[in-house]
């Protein structure tokens, strides 16, 4: 876990522009040649987005020619929006992803804080409870979930769907490290001015920890915007479904295998984080690294 | 009151609403697993009862248990070596200063972003038999139409080619980090002692990596063991069992055929896996990497 630290720690440091020159930069031929295998593979990566983003915008007919005069539609679009009820579905998803994130930084916060903070008897077997579940996720451990989730009568709704994941050992572990790079001083300070532990916590380290905040915020975010396989069992009606479980009941169902309403789809649900991905493409990339694991 | 008592009472208070979580969502369901896991599954006209190593025995003689072990066992070690080391070589291409390196960045980086239900609904059109991009151009080529996906020859090298491109740009933001993170310095040293970019590469950056190396490998296996999304869309397991992976399976016995005893044994086994796993990372692999 310390490596996960570490990474973010010289992320930070090391900006790429306060680099040197290097004596290894390739030059000339060399650069040349690395480019064009890097531009290769980025080209090749983006082949099946391309192909699909391609067939969501053009009309049927030519899906398989790629012909540069064929006529830009968003009829697919309109056709997918009206075939399913997708505005819900990205209500769900949108109720979803907050109620997680909201539960989570608030546990997470108060968590992390106690493990940063307090010596308290039995702080260690707590943390390596915490941490155990880096490693046996919610997500392998269905079967149980879904008992519990029947005897609490949440199947089919979207605390259900939250629930497992609202306390989220990920979260816990990267607020305290944040924490801990906190003067213990700042604390001290306003203890001394006679502020509370809930009060020290909400003005000194809260903010402090904001760009924290935001990489988490993100990462997780994403995350549950595409988690798929624990909606999937737990939902089984339209009020609840998240956009991942309508975007799949939508394309299995007979849509005579339609590939343009499919693409279009496909890129329907996507399309809020990927816009946002392409128009915030450096701060998605270092929330990503600082948060390390998901 | 004590410091000690005071300071015990307040960390309990703030950490118990999280702990009472994940106790009730991971440790609790991985114990009920164990212990449901000894009994057998509740049917109208038969309550469930104690069969103890019932499951398991059934689990050693079950066919597509090691089917989709042994898949399993074969996907990650597709996805892992083949995933970590694009991700190595596109952090390398990316972090020098070339023409086009936003442009790859982007490029590796997005099938990340995308939700892996729509990765495979995008791959699942890319291998369409005659319609798909894959087909088209290995036509152009000569070579006849091919359903990817639905030969068992095939199929699990098709599922695997989806998992190595959605996780490859995840991993390399961790290299790009950590590359960027090696002082300038070391650069100049090896410079003046006239090692070449090969050496400088194999002696200095790939040492340094190792810790981010570590961690992806980690990373990598859990990801192998617990994502199984485009498994439902793109194959439901099939053809005759040949993409059927661990997690899949589970799901298939709990919620298809509601075998809830069963699928609490296969839950046990891959929890074995996961744990052992991580004992390896924690155990043995961390006192080797050097850390800093």
């Amino acid at each position: 876990m310390s490596g996960v630290g570490a990474i973010r720690r010289k992320g930070r440091r090391n900006a790429p522009e306060a680099r040197g020159s290097d004596p290894y930069a390739p030059r000339g031929w060399a650069a040349a040649l690395e480019s064009a295998g890097a531009v290769l593979l980025a080209i090749l990566w983006i082949l099946p987005l391309a192909f699909a983003v391609w067939a969501a915008f053009h009309a049927t007919e030519y899906t398989t020619t790629f012909s540069p005069l064929a006529p830009w539609t968003l009829a697919n679009f309109v056709r997918a929006w009206e075939a399913a009820p997708f505005a819900r579905y990205f209500l769900n998803t949108f109720m979803l992803v907050t109620l997680v994130l909201a539960c989570q930084l608030v546990l997470g916060t108060l968590a992390a804080y106690a493990f940063a903070r307090f010596a308290f008897a039995g702080r260690g077997l707590a943390f390596a409870l915490v941490l155990a579940q880096l490693m046996i996720m919610p997500d392998v451990l269905v079967v149980e979930n879904y008992r519990t989730m029947s005897r609490l009568g949440l199947i089919d709704t979207i605390p259900g769907i939250a629930l497992p994941y609202v306390a989220s050992a990920f979260g816990i572990f990267l607020l305290r490290q944040t924490f801990r790079t906190i003067p213990k001083e700042l604390d001290d300070a306003a203890r001394v001015e006679g502020a509370s532990a809930l009060q020290v916590l909400l003005k000194v380290y809260v903010p402090l920890a904001k760009p924290i905040y935001i990489a988490y915020g993100l990462v997780s975010v994403s995350y549950h915007w595409n988690n798929f396989l624990w909606p999937l069992i737990v939902t089984n009606s339209v009020e609840a479904r998240p956009l991942t479980v309508g975007l799949q009941i939508f394309s299995s169902a007979d849509q005579g295998i339609d590939w343009s309403v499919i693409s279009a789809a496909t890129l329907m649900t996507s399309a809020p984080l990927l816009v946002g991905f392409l128009l915030f493409q450096r701060q998605f990339v270092q929330s990503f690294m600082r948060a390390g694991i998901r | 009151m004590t410091t000690r008592l005071r300071d015990t009472l307040t960390g309990w208070a703030l950490v118990a609403p999280a702990m009472i979580l994940l106790v009730a969502f991971t440790h609790w369901p991985a114990l009920a697993s164990f212990w449901e896991s000894l009994t057998s599954t509740a049917r109208p006209r038969r309550p469930s009862r104690f069969v103890g190593a019932a499951n398991y025995e059934q689990i050693l003689a079950d066919p597509v248990f090691w089917r989709a072990l042994t898949n399993n066992a074969w996907y990650a070690l597709a996805t892992i070596p083949l995933a970590v080391g694009l991700a190595l070589l596109m952090a390398v291409w990316v972090n020098d200063r070339i023409p086009g390196r936003t442009f790859a960045r982007v490029a590796y980086f997005t099938p990340t972003i995308l939700p892996m239900i729509a990765v495979a609904n995008i791959w699942l059109f890319f291998y369409t038999p005659g319609y798909g991009l894959l087909d088209q151009v290995t036509g152009l080529a000569g070579i006849p139409s091919r359903n990817w996906l639905g030969s068992s020859e095939t199929a699990l090298g098709a599922v695997t080619l989806v998992a190595i491109w959605k996780e490859a740009g995840f991993f390399m933001i961790f290299y790009l980090a950590a590359l960027q993170g090696i002082p300038p310095v070391l650069a100049e040293a090896a410079n003046l002692e006239g090692a070449s970019r090969w050496t400088y590469f194999r002696r200095v950056q790939l040492p340094l990596l190792m810790p981010t190396t570590l961690f992806v490998l980690v990373n990598a296996i859990i990801n192998a063991f617990r994502t199984v999304d485009h498994i439902v869309v793109m194959t439901r397991g099939g053809p005759d069992n040949a993409t059927t992976l661990l997690l899949f399976y589970i799901y298939e016995t709990g919620f298809k055929y509601w075998d809830t005893a069963y699928a609490a044994a296969l839950t046990v086994v891959l929890l074995a896996i996961l744990g052992t796993v991580a004992a390896i990372q924690y155990g043995w692999l961390e006192r080797r990497v050097h850390y800093r």
